[in-house]
């Protein structure tokens, strides 16, 4: 394979030891009796892993759209399936995320989580095992099984340490993902026999399908990931699980589950059907902008904070979708960033209710109002996370929803001036939120609540740094990605010509935008 | 007629170590104090050790055998080496079960070797009649076995009602042969090979009688229509017993219906193609929609393994190298983790509450989390979700189907597989998020289930087997891949 560089870094196997650390912890817990120490053990190695994982950044080499810190060893002999690892820039920042929150979802869950604290580290850590199995998995079937492995562990979260109709919630999740994923599979046989028996990713991705192959791929592909995106109409499994899980889950759910329904278009459905994806465009992008307005308005009703942020990242969400499917690189490389953004606004803001409902344990907005008073940390927190979400000039979001939108606004201007009536939206429902929240009145319960102490503090600093590093200087995160967006247009014939000179300008317009 | 020769007699040895040990037990039986039944465990666990070794020894060999009415060959070997597992299995379960059931008779392992050398014969037999006399040692063996709670109703219900129906379908079996018989003059698998060829396409009394032999069959391996003993036997029967019958003659019966219809009725494979189709829809669909709504866990896994069959009969439909190759894959697989659930209900059963109902394992994570683990592992594992067996034999069963251009009943059996994990994870949702508060009163509540060191291996081994096999199949895909029956 010419289109992997093998791993040449300092660390032999790298990715495999990212990908298995996780599990070592676990192993390591066998031998661990006291909770107290089962929960450092599990930081701890989350630590180590986030770390590790940034030897991915430095090391990475922004120049090229091969497969890098690659790893390859036969599996399975017949069919021939091999364990193939590698990243590129699609990948690269959806590991640093699954690797940065882990760490932060176990300090989370520190005080939050009571009974069976050494099962639910467990279930956190192999979760992390799988999500970045999954990003670095360049077979198909390894991908898959990993992609799968992800259910037991997130089904067990939520449906264990959840909230009151959690079972209800946990089996909803399961079975939505469930039935996609087993589609998936069929695909991935299929597609084994049309691109010459053969699992590996990029070579698939070279292959050339017959017109009515790829439209039966393409929708059975989206079967799988527009369930975990989650695109309109097959979201409702997101509202509730969001709501029953713990923080924890909300977070992982929320920050990286979500993520892998569009890594997945931008991964498989893109370079190996392109022909389909642009027939099919119309529909998706369709589907992204009612999803943009569908989640937002939903989200103006919730009295529920969960529930709210759960049906604003269906909302962005669809803004994801909407810039890959613009096939452009602003659109994509936006819904890229967006993807990032999303992962640590909207895990900021699970982690604020995380906060909240362990002092009150009410997620209502009515029964949390006049904040700013007795929690000022917290209350700045949520409104840095709030801002934001909806797309404050200066912050993550903003950066990352302008692209889509110039890049959809090349395509089609009536779909982009849709779209930014969900940004309007999103500024309604958050400055609302935030308002109830931060500056209503408190009541003699909330008055005395306790603000934020430091380890509290250590969860939220991390996501706000990003927000605004992001928000002001985008271009270190934009520029691993530019090699590797630009190769998927060219595996869809497409080229990227519409690219650089609006990214160019882009940088030089941001610092005037800053308030 | 060649006269019996020493090699014919030694290939057997598998077999007839077995049988003997089978009739060596029931004669030692009466000599044994009551409680010194395990004495007969060890010695059957020894033969089949013995058996085992013979059998591996001859994994390379092939030849026919009994003037053609017998076989050794890689296919056989492997059915063979699979079922001796199972039933050492079966017996280091049963040796603490049967005591508890009361129900510590030496009979047992008797029954339990007789019927092993009888689907020995049925996997190895290249005769029709060869076959059925395997097939009928099998099915007398465990009428026997099922009914061996005889003090409780639900178990005689259940072993006259598989008597009965068993018989129905051997006679119905047997009137295909008889059919098969008078249309080509010949019993021997390739003797009706030969004479299909010579007749008429779309003879009338040969689809008759390959309709015939797929009621026949399609009973011993449940699949629909011919399920309906499934459940109530399954349930009645001890839980050693339903584990047996739910691996081992299911395994030996869908060896035995794939080297005939695809040595013998290879001929008509475009007519059964069609029909098997049809079952194995059926089945998929029956086993797992009517799997949801059981309460009882053994009845519950009696639909699953309705179900399964019918996944395993895509293999059969492709009837090319993969899909028996998948088959075998998936019935080796399907061994260790119905062994496995099963197993965990047995030991169930021993820490004093009923454990049959789906109920009983209301919050078994807190009470037991090892038994919790395990079972978790193994409804996983059943639905065929990665990084587990029942994913990697239902892989190839989707390779074989797509690759021979069925990707719509692919399709069907992934849709039905996603219904099917939300029967399998009631069981993990009521062991892990259910309070055991309601079952605190039931009798035997917070008794530590004491596992003895043969259950604890059962265990162990099924366990290891759903995970490492899950994640490294290569050795066993390269032995059933090596193992299939030679193309015709």
């Amino acid at each position: 394979m010419t289109d992997v560089i093998y791993n040449t870094t300092a660390l032999p196997h790298l990715l495999t030891l990212l990908i298995f650390l996780p599990v070592l912890g676990v192993a390591m817990m066998a031998f661990v009796k006291e909770e107290a120490s089962i929960k450092h053990l599990a930081f701890w190695t989350a630590a180590v892993e986030f770390l590790l994982s940034l030897a991915l950044y430095f090391w990475f080499d922004p120049g090229t759209h091969k497969m890098q810190f690659g790893e390859i060893a036969q599996w399975i002999s017949t069919p021939p399936i091999r364990y193939a690892l590698g990243i590129d820039g699609i990948s690269l920042w959806l590991i640093l995320l699954t690797t940065l929150l882990t760490p932060i979802c176990v300090v989370a869950s520190w005080t939050a989580i009571k009974t069976s604290v050494r099962e639910f580290m467990i279930a956190l850590l192999v979760m992390e095992t799988a999500m970045v199995g999954v990003f670095c998995a360049l077979d198909f079937v390894l991908f898959y099984i990993f992609w799968e492995a992800m259910l037991i562990p997130m089904y067990l979260l939520i449906g264990v340490w959840g909230g009151p109709n959690r079972i209800y919630a946990a089996i909803k999740f399961f079975l939505f993902t469930l039935a996609g994923s087993f589609l998936l599979l069929v695909a991935i046989i299929v597609l084994f026999f049309q691109g010459g028996h053969t699992f590996d990713i990029l070579a698939l991705s070279k292959g050339h399908y017959s017109d009515t192959m790829q439209a039966w791929l393409f929708w059975a592909f989206f079967a799988a990931f527009a369930v975990k995106v989650p695109m309109f109409p097959l979201h409702t499994w997101l509202p509730d699980a969001h709501v029953e899980a713990p923080t924890a889950g909300s977070v992982i759910l929320a920050s990286v589950l979500l993520k892998m329904g569009a890594y997945g278009f931008l991964r498989f459905s893109l370079p190996m059907l392109p022909d389909a994806s642009v027939r099919f465009t119309p529909v998706i992008l369709t589907l992204s902008v009612v999803a943009i307005l569908y989640g937002a308005y939903m989200a103006l009703a919730q009295s529920d904070l969960k529930k709210l942020i759960a049906y604003s990242s269906v909302s962005h969400m669809g803004f994801v979708t909407l810039g890959i499917f613009v096939f452009n690189t602003q659109g994509v490389e936006g819904a890229l960033l967006q993807m990032l953004n999303h992962g640590i606004t909207t895990g900021g803001l699970f982690l604020c209710v995380g906060l909240i409902y362990e002092r009150t344990h009410s997620r209502l907005i009515a029964d949390n109002g006049g904040l700013a008073k007795p929690m000022p940390r917290y209350a700045a927190c949520l409104v840095i996370f709030a801002l934001s979400s909806l797309g404050l000039p200066g912050t993550n979001s903003f950066v990352g929803e302008f692209l889509v939108l110039v890049g959809s606004f090349l395509v089609n201007k009536v779909l982009a001036a849709v779209a930014t009536l969900g940004i309007i939206l999103a500024a309604v429902y958050l400055l609302w939120m935030v308002q109830r929240i931060v500056f209503g009145v408190p009541s003699d319960k909330t008055a005395r609540l306790r603000d934020l102490n430091w380890c509290e503090m250590a969860t939220l600093v991390p996501l706000i740094v990003l927000i605004f590093w992001i928000g002001v200087f985008p271009n270190p995160f934009l520029t691993p990605m530019h090699a590797s967006v630009s190769h998927v247009f060219a595996q869809m014939g497409r080229g990227a010509n519409t690219v650089a000179p609006v990214v160019g300008s882009l940088t030089g317009i941001l610092p005037e935008a800053l308030p | 007629m060649t006269v019996v020769s020493i090699g014919d007699l030694l290939a057997v040895l598998p077999e007839l170590l077995v049988a003997g040990a089978g009739c060596l037990v029931l004669v030692l039986d009466p000599l044994t104090a009551s409680d010194r039944k395990d004495r007969l465990a060890y010695l059957s666990l020894g033969a089949l050790g013995a058996a085992f070794v013979a059998s591996y020894w001859f994994m390379g060999l092939s030849r026919p055998m009994f003037s053609g009415l017998y076989a050794l060959d890689a296919y056989g070997t492997f059915w063979k080496l699979l079922l001796l597992a199972v039933a050492a299995f079966v017996i280091l379960l049963a040796q603490s079960h049967l005591k508890l059931e009361a129900i510590d008779l030496g009979e047992f392992y008797a029954f339990i070797l007789l019927s092993l050398s009888g689907m020995m014969v049925m996997v190895s037999g290249t005769d029709l009649l060869v076959i059925y006399l395997g097939l009928e040692l099998m099915s007398i063996s465990l009428y026997i076995m099922v009914g061996f709670k005889r003090f409780e109703r639900r178990s005689l219900e259940a072993a006259a009602k598989y008597f009965i129906l068993g018989s129905f379908s051997s006679g119905i079996l047997l009137y295909g042969i008889s059919l098969l018989f008078g249309r080509t003059g010949s019993t021997t698998l390739a003797g009706i090979r030969a004479g299909i060829a010579g007749l008429p396409v779309g003879d009338p009394v040969l689809l008759l009688a390959m309709v015939l032999l797929i009621v026949g069959f399609g009973f011993k391996v449940a699949a629909v229509p011919f399920h309906m003993w499934t459940p109530d036997v399954y349930e009645g029967a001890p839980t050693t017993v339903t584990a047996y019958l739910s691996v081992a003659s299911k395994a030996a019966s869908f060896a035995a219906f794939m080297r005939v219809f695809l040595e013998a009725l290879g001929g008509l494979k475009t007519d059964w193609q069609m029909l098997l189709v049809a079952v194995c829809i059926a089945t998929m669909i029956l086993g797992n929609v009517v799997a949801i709504v059981q309460t009882n866990i053994k009845r519950m896994l009696a639909y699953s393994s309705i179900a399964h069959a019918g996944y395993a009969l895509i293999g059969l439909v492709v009837a090319d190298a993969s899909g028996v190759a998948g088959v075998m894959l998936y019935m080796a697989l399907y061994a260790f983790m119905t062994m496995g659930a099963f197993t965990v209900v047995a030991v169930l059963r021993k820490g004093g509450l009923e454990g049959d109902t789906i109920e009983d394992f209301t919050g078994l994570a807190r009470r037991n989390k090892w038994a919790a683990l395990l079972m978790l592992l193994f409804m996983i594992s059943l639905a065929g979700i990665p990084p587990t067996a029942g994913f990697i034999a239902k892989f190839y069963i989707f390779m074989a189907a797509v690759g021979a251009h069925l990707t719509w009943l692919a399709v069907i059996a992934v849709i039905f597989a996603a219904v099917s994990a939300y029967f399998y994870l009631r069981v993990v949702m009521v062991m892990y998020m259910r309070e055991p508060g309601e079952a605190a009163g039931a009798p035997g509540y917070g008794v530590r289930i004491a596992l003895s060191p043969g259950v604890i291996a059962v265990l162990l081994v099924a366990a290891a087997g759903v995970l490492l096999l899950g994640v490294y199949p290569d050795p066993l895909v390269k032995a059933a891949q090596s193992a299939i029956l030679p193309p015709r």
